[in-house]
């Protein structure tokens, strides 16, 4: 099958533009006859649900959280990118356009992330409208810093709390429309399946989480924004409940998921402290500005860190990148912190962490500057760890963050089923194999704020779809699938929790596909995980019914999602046999022990097609034509 | 470190509920208390029983989802700190530790120390926002906004939406909720052509709830885990009065 990205032709600068100029829109009278079902309410679904309801649609909007703003978008920190040039530094579209696809290593579609870069200036405009509290410089301007991957300065931020303060803009444009009957809010309620009746998506079986009960419900357009699959990993980034059920699901009736080995995984987190974590948290890069990394020359050196003399200290990535040092990007620095530890010189209790040291900078400059950069930092660090980064150095090592993969869609960003939409993480289209910094909150709040109330067009203005009733075969069916799944989980009465079984999961993924990746340990991985599935399946334990609010078989029911999807992404990360952005395979490396690409075999987008349960899945290409920028190697010398 | 637990139990909003007695022997100071939470629940699905229920998710003290009386005091004894940024080692071997739901009359119980917050969510809806659709939006930079204003918009919009103010406040009210919302958009040049709607609407809808009113108790701001401060409260105040007085009392 080959597909089709739908992408119009003509010049890159004119393309949305014209398109939006040739859509068939639709009458506003006749706009609220069609019912849209928005899944998730982060800030894709969120701002997309309040936009279509702004524009007369009937929108129905789910989430699984007690209310839209508890959705993970909220704990991004550090900003939103925004070609808007405020700082006159000769910033454009274009800029912005060609860093985001340089920074995904060439691996996305130039089109999609056109538009982004395009509609990146709205955005603000939007947020700012809504009394969204960016930071401002004292003449009342919006103020600006710089991030990662950028020569400019063109992240919009609010204090460390961006993606708080985006996401209750956006959850008030929803309560707007909420208190207008505009937009149905369904809180507590779990997507289950996305049903399917002759090739077009009808709408989606939820579980009430309060009363167990399986919900049909129907929808002209079904719409995805239910974020990315970190957690597949067990420890990440993420929310505890962020997980894959929904993409995984559509996935399993047909939608395409595309390049699930683009993983992200940030060098700065807090690291692991025993057997007990649940979750990982992220601290600032910034933090690289004025601490340097290093570990003990020695294996094995359980000294206080103080007492370990200079001579007996290895700052590696000073060492192995004099030119960069501590600001080595992302992925070489988190591949050299593994390196390291995998050596037996990571330190903490576990082994796996590094230093970074403030010592040197707060001799040169005095603790007041440092407390005035990142004291914010330092104060979270220490409720954390218990530690005084001030007087002792941090610990840090790197965990999941993002997962740039997801379920495939053309440049109206549906996928290829028709009337099924995803938007945000949860798809796949415009950071190809790597993240930039402060571009996930403009990937959101651009898909559901301009791009999907416009493409929606390309699929209502052909007129509204036949509605189906609820009462529909194909609406039953997904009903009992998915109770006969929870009561299955039900009647294993075996001997292990859920959570047992996810964090073998998570160790699997991560000692085997996690960093840095080869050919025996993915297809070790692929046994392993087969060989835990079947387990899960023999011994997992559930307490209480089915029919009361039951967070174990909620956790249950996700878990048996990862260890299905973990296989999937293992295989997208096997059949890649190219390092490219996040993506590293040991096999393929220059001598410095970086990512080498291999543009004549490898730039496509793998979308994987459901096979069945352990079946090896169908892979089909869409190849990437890069029209207007030049492939190069990402160089950081 | 050993602690012993007394949590409360009560399976659905109609059930008595009662405290239950747990022992946990092998807690570590690094953990955190949801984490310790995690390891009793784990011991209790082995044991066949069923886990204590608590809302939780982000773990990092921003989605506002976690929120239990932790001796006491809701989100436990640590200023500025929600639940799930607690950790252990604030607590000693052998430590009695009490925990119970968010209660205030607008927070009925679902199940054990889950709550039902939607009254925030109806306050909000009720007017916490600025009515400006997508589209409609002039440059970012065409309103200039005093730093300190900003700033300040900045403090009140810190909130998560806990609970935690109705929860500790004597008369269980949400005032310092609602008070941060609208002082954040009344503050700004965007919201001023809905001020005086908005206070009047979200006053009200707060009384519908069945939110009690303010009388300086100031334990809202102390149980904050934003450090919200109880001047907005002030600020929302005056808001209402010249409000009320502009457009009376009637939404």
């Amino acid at each position: 099958m080959k597909l089709d990205g739908k992408v119009p032709s003509g010049p890159i600068e004119k393309r949305w533009s014209k398109y939006i100029a040739d859509l068939k829109p639709v009458n506003p009278a006749n706009k609220r006859k069609f019912k849209v079902i928005v899944i998730g309410t982060g800030l894709a679904g969120g701002a997309a649900a309040a936009t279509l309801a702004e524009l007369g649609y009937n929108v129905h909007a789910f989430t699984y959280h007690d209310s839209p703003r508890r959705a993970h978008s909220i704990a991004a920190q550090g900003g939103i990118n925004a070609a808007k040039n405020y700082q006159n530094d000769a910033d454009s579209v274009w800029r912005l356009f060609y860093d985001t696809v340089k920074g995904g290593d060439f691996r996305s579609r130039e089109s999609n992330v056109y538009r982004l870069a395009e509609v990146s200036a709205n955005i603000i405009d939007q947020s700012v409208s809504q009394g969204v509290p960016f930071a401002r410089e004292y003449g009342g301007y919006l103020a600006n810093r710089s991030f990662g991957g950028a020569l400019v300065s063109r992240t919009f931020y609010a204090r460390g709390q961006t993606g708080q303060q985006l996401l209750l803009g956006v959850y008030s444009a929803l309560n707007r429309q909420i208190s207008l009957g505009k937009v149905t809010m369904h809180n507590r309620k779990e997507m289950l399946d996305v049903v399917i009746v002759d090739g077009r998506a009808v709408g989606v079986v939820v579980r009430d989480l309060l009363t167990g009960k399986m919900e049909s419900h129907y929808g002209d357009a079904v719409v995805l924004a239910t974020g990315g699959y970190a957690n597949t990993y067990f420890l990440s980034t993420n929310a505890q409940h962020c997980n894959v059920t929904a993409t995984y699901r559509a996935y399993k009736k047909g939608a395409f998921f595309a390049n699930p080995c683009f993983t992200q995984i940030h060098p700065t987190c807090i690291p692991v402290s025993g057997e007990h974590q649940s979750k990982l948290t992220l601290m600032s890069e910034s933090l690289r500005n004025d601490g340097r990394i290093w570990v003990p020359k020695a294996t094995n050196d359980k000294r206080n860190p103080n007492d370990i003399p200079e001579s007996e200290r290895d700052y590696y990535l000073e060492r192995m990148y004099p030119s960069y040092g501590n600001l080595a990007p992302r992925d070489i620095s988190s591949r050299a912190a593994k390196r390291v530890c995998d050596e037996g010189r990571g330190v903490n209790a576990t082994g796996n962490a590094v230093y970074l040291d403030f010592s040197d900078a707060i001799q040169r400059l005095g603790q007041q500057v440092i407390a005035d950069r990142y004291g914010n930092l330092f104060e979270m660090y220490e409720r954390i760890t218990g530690v005084d980064p001030y007087n002792n150095p941090m610990m840090i090592y790197p965990a999941l963050h993002y997962t740039m993969g997801g379920l495939w869609v053309d440049y109206n960003l549906m996928s290829n089923i028709e009337g099924l939409f995803v938007l945000g993480e949860a798809n796949f289209s415009d950071h190809g194999a790597n993240r930039l910094g402060a571009s996930a909150l403009m990937q959101g709040l651009s898909d559901g704020y301009f791009v999907l109330p416009n493409t929606i067009n390309s699929y209502f203005g052909k007129g509204k779809p036949q509605t189906i009733s609820t009462d529909h075969p194909e609406f039953k069916k997904s009903e009992v699938e998915a109770n006969e799944r929870i009561n299955k989980l039900i009647a294993i009465n075996g001997k292990e929790t859920p959570t047992h079984f996810h964090r073998r999961l998570g160790k699997i993924m991560w000692d085997h596909v996690g960093m840095a990746r080869n050919e025996q340990g993915l297809k070790l991985a692929i046994e392993k995980i087969r060989e835990l599935r079947e387990e899960f399946w023999q011994n997992l334990k559930i307490v209480g019914t089915a029919s009361n609010i039951n967070p174990v078989i909620e956790k249950a029911n996700r878990v048996a999602d990862f260890m299905e999807f973990a296989e999937l992404l293992a295989y997208d990360a096997l059949e890649r046999d190219e390092s490219c952005g996040a993506h590293f395979r040991e096999e393929h490396q220059t001598e410095e022990g970086e990512a080498k690409r291999n543009d004549a075999d490898f730039s496509f987008v793998s979308a994987w097609e459901y096979k069945g349960i352990g079946e090896r899945p169908d892979m089909h290409k869409e190849e990437l034509n890069f029209e207007f920028i030049h492939l190069a190697e990402r160089s950081y010398k | 470190m050993k602690v012993k637990l007394h949590i409360w139990r009560q399976n659905g909003p109609n059930d008595k509920g009662k405290m239950v007695d747990y022992n946990l022997d092998n807690v570590s100071s690094d953990m955190s208390f949801l984490e310790m939470l995690d390891i009793l629940n784990e011991d209790l699905i082995l044991k066949g029983e069923e886990p204590v229920v608590f809302e939780h998710d982000c773990r990092e003290g921003i989605c506002g989802s976690c929120g239990l009386v932790i001796n006491g005091k809701p989100h436990g004894p640590e200023s500025g700190t929600t639940t799930c940024q607690l950790h252990m080692r604030k607590f000693k071997d052998g430590d009695d530790i009490f925990v119970e739901p968010f209660r205030s009359k607008a927070f009925s119980i679902v199940k054990d120390l889950m709550v039902d917050r939607s009254a925030y969510d109806r306050i909000q809806q009720s007017g916490g926002f600025i009515s400006a659709n997508v589209g409609s939006a002039p440059d970012a930079n065409a309103i200039p906004i005093a730093k300190n204003i900003a700033d300040l918009a900045m403090d009140a919009a810190a909130c998560i939406g806990c609970g935690a103010c109705a929860a500790a406040c004597p008369n269980g009210s949400a005032m310092l909720f609602v008070a941060a919302k609208s002082s954040q958009l009344n503050l700004l040049p965007q919201g001023q052509p809905e001020k005086n709607k908005r206070v009047r609407a979200m006053i009200n809808q707060m009384e519908k709830e069945g939110f009690g009113g303010c009388s300086n108790y100031y334990e809202c701001e102390a149980a904050c885990p934003k450090n919200i401060s109880v001047r907005f409260i002030a600020k929302m105040n005056r808001d209402y009065f010249v409000a009320v007085v502009k457009e009376g009392t009637k939404v």
